[in-house]
């Protein structure tokens, strides 16, 4: 609960705005908290991977989550998507809320939450189907019965994602036909197509080349105050260039823990754990 | 030296191998394709086989598949999407499942004639029919369609599994428009390998079916397949040789028949997947 209140002091701070020109008004303004996790921890069998995460996350912002590999960060996105539930072994534990959501409770609507909370992952996994039924499909699932709306859903995705003059005239050709860079954009719009609240992205630029990963980047930075975004990086630089916040990860006793979690700024510039600080200039990690 | 005493073993061993498919096939194409016609195909056996043709036979092999096929496939595609979607591959359940088919797979086939003969002729009261047979034809085909469809499933990218939850895609349409269709290919294998194994079965029919070689009128009605009328004609009847040969081509290019159309089919049906929405 601590940390609570102190990311809610520093995220954003006044005197640290000037830096913070790209940032838009939804995000730099009056936080407004969305996401928050109390006490998460995280276990594969007796392997622990997280251990009693504590943070909060704010609307139409986005958070970088950094650290070393196997710190637990992927873990932590997918269980604000319950997709741990089809991890084997994993057991979670702790509070998860979304909004007035709660994310653990047996109760919730595991497809209501994922249309909410999309997600984008480290390879582009696009199925073995045409363009236009990778949108189609999730689309359906969700009763959207006009084709007709449907159509211009995935259009509309399609043009958000800056993919739609490249493949307006093949949307019915295999969709693994399309380059790496591509693919990830497609997901990409996969993901808008249900108009989630939130994005999860879980190193959504590691597999592709340098100019398809500015162009991803770039696309993300575009969705600030649009849609809350939880992206996961290995690249230092990136989480500078596009994130809000950041919070850092890092493996004590066998377990990933969140060591620290503010506003870029504090985070890269004047950060307050030792830890962090040798790994946000790159002296450990 | 050694080198060349280990190419010219597995070369003689590719030789020998091909050589003797070579000459089994040659021979009965040699002595049966004379008898081949369309009448041949269409007439009732005369003089225990020895003249005439083969309708009634082909009709009961097609009756025997239809209910081995109708049985199986539905009981085999469940069963593989309970072992490999719906229980881990390291459960109790699951290991004791395959353990089972894979020992069934292996029983010879006299085994289970012996059991359709005790279970489906007698105790269920179905007496010698294509239905008895037919359903213990599935039993043999079980345990190969149950396999090669569940790897079919396993070969299936976990990425796949994890996208479409990660889109709020419910389990069943997963299923239906994601894994089956990518799971297909493992299925027509199996489909493939278990009509083989039926169509070429003679020892389980013989106890189930029976061998009488008229037209067949109903399910409940005795049959005799083309391996078994090869197995009589060659076996037990003087001067049928010539017929069983002609029979033995006739079961080859219908097993061909039935490789090429399922493949085919895959071929069409996957490539239609992709394109049309």
């Amino acid at each position: 609960m601590t940390r609570d209140s102190e990311n809610r002091e520093t995220c954003c701070d006044s005197s640290d705005a000037a830096p913070v020109a790209d940032s838009s008004p939804a995000c730099a303004g009056e936080a407004e908290p969305l996401i928050r996790v109390d006490n998460l921890s995280l276990a594969y069998g007796h392997q622990r991977a997280l251990d009693d995460v504590t943070l909060t996350i704010n609307r139409g912002c986005i958070t970088a989550v950094i650290g070393p590999s196997g710190c637990g960060k992927t873990s932590f996105l997918c269980s604000l998507n319950r997709l741990t539930d089809l991890l084997p072994g994993c057991r979670v534990d702790g509070g998860i809320r979304i909004g007035e959501l709660d994310v653990r409770s047996p109760k919730t609507n595991v497809i209501a939450l994922r249309r909410r909370v999309g997600m984008i992952f480290q390879k582009p996994n696009l199925f073995p189907l045409s363009i236009r039924r990778n949108l189609d499909l999730p689309l359906r699932e969700h009763g959207i019965r006009s084709k007709h709306q449907r159509h211009e859903l995935i259009e509309s995705a399609i043009r958000d994602v800056g993919l739609w003059d490249e493949v307006h005239d093949r949307l019915d050709q295999p969709a693994q036909q399309l380059s790496g860079g591509q693919q990830q954009r497609l997901c990409i719009a996969r993901a808008l197509v249900l108009r989630p609240e939130v994005l999860l992205l879980d190193e959504p630029c590691s597999s592709l080349d340098p100019i398809s990963s500015a162009v991803i980047e770039t696309l993300i930075a575009g969705f600030r105050g649009r849609f809350t975004v939880v992206i996961v990086t290995h690249n230092l630089s990136q989480a500078r260039r596009i994130a809000d916040y950041a919070a850092f990860f890092w493996i004590k006793n066998g377990a990933g823990r969140l060591i620290e979690h503010g506003s870029k700024q504090q985070l890269f510039d004047a950060p307050r754990d030792p830890l962090t600080e040798s790994y946000v200039n790159g002296r450990t990690g | 030296m050694a080198d060349r005493l280990a190419t010219f073993v597995i070369w003689s061993a590719a030789l020998l191998v091909t050589a003797a498919f070579l000459g089994l096939l040659g021979e009965i194409v040699w002595s049966g394709a004379g008898q081949l016609s369309w009448s041949f195909l269409t007439d009732a056996p005369r003089n225990a086989g020895r003249a005439g043709g083969i309708a009634p036979i082909l009709v009961s092999t097609g009756l025997l598949l239809l209910v081995c096929l109708g049985v199986s496939l539905p009981i085999g595609l469940g069963t593989a999407v309970l072992l490999a979607e719906f229980s881990s591959s390291q459960s109790l359940f699951g290991r004791l499942v395959r353990r089972s088919l894979d020992v069934l797979a292996g029983v010879p086939s006299i085994v289970f004639g012996l059991f359709g003969n005790a279970f489906f002729c007698i105790f269920l009261g179905l007496g010698f029919s294509i239905l008895s047979g037919g359903l213990t034809l599935a039993c043999m085909v079980l345990p190969i369609l149950i396999r090669s469809t569940e790897e079919g499933f396993r070969s299936v990218p976990e990425e796949y599994r994890l996208g479409a939850a990660a889109l709020g895609l419910s389990r069943t349409t997963t299923l239906l428009k994601l894994l089956l269709p990518a799971a297909m290919p493992g299925l027509i294998v199996g489909l493939v390998l278990g009509t083989g194994r039926a169509i070429a079965e003679t020892a389980a029919l013989i106890f189930t079916s029976g061998y009488v070689d008229r037209m067949p009128s109903s399910l409940m009605d005795s049959g005799r397949s083309l391996s078994i009328h090869v197995y009589d004609l060659s076996m037990n009847v003087a001067g049928g040789n010539a017929n069983a040969c002609a029979t033995a081509l006739v079961l080859i290019l219908l097993l061909l028949l039935i490789n090429g159309t399922a493949s085919w089919i895959m071929d069409r049906w996957l490539r239609r997947r992709l394109i049309t929405i």
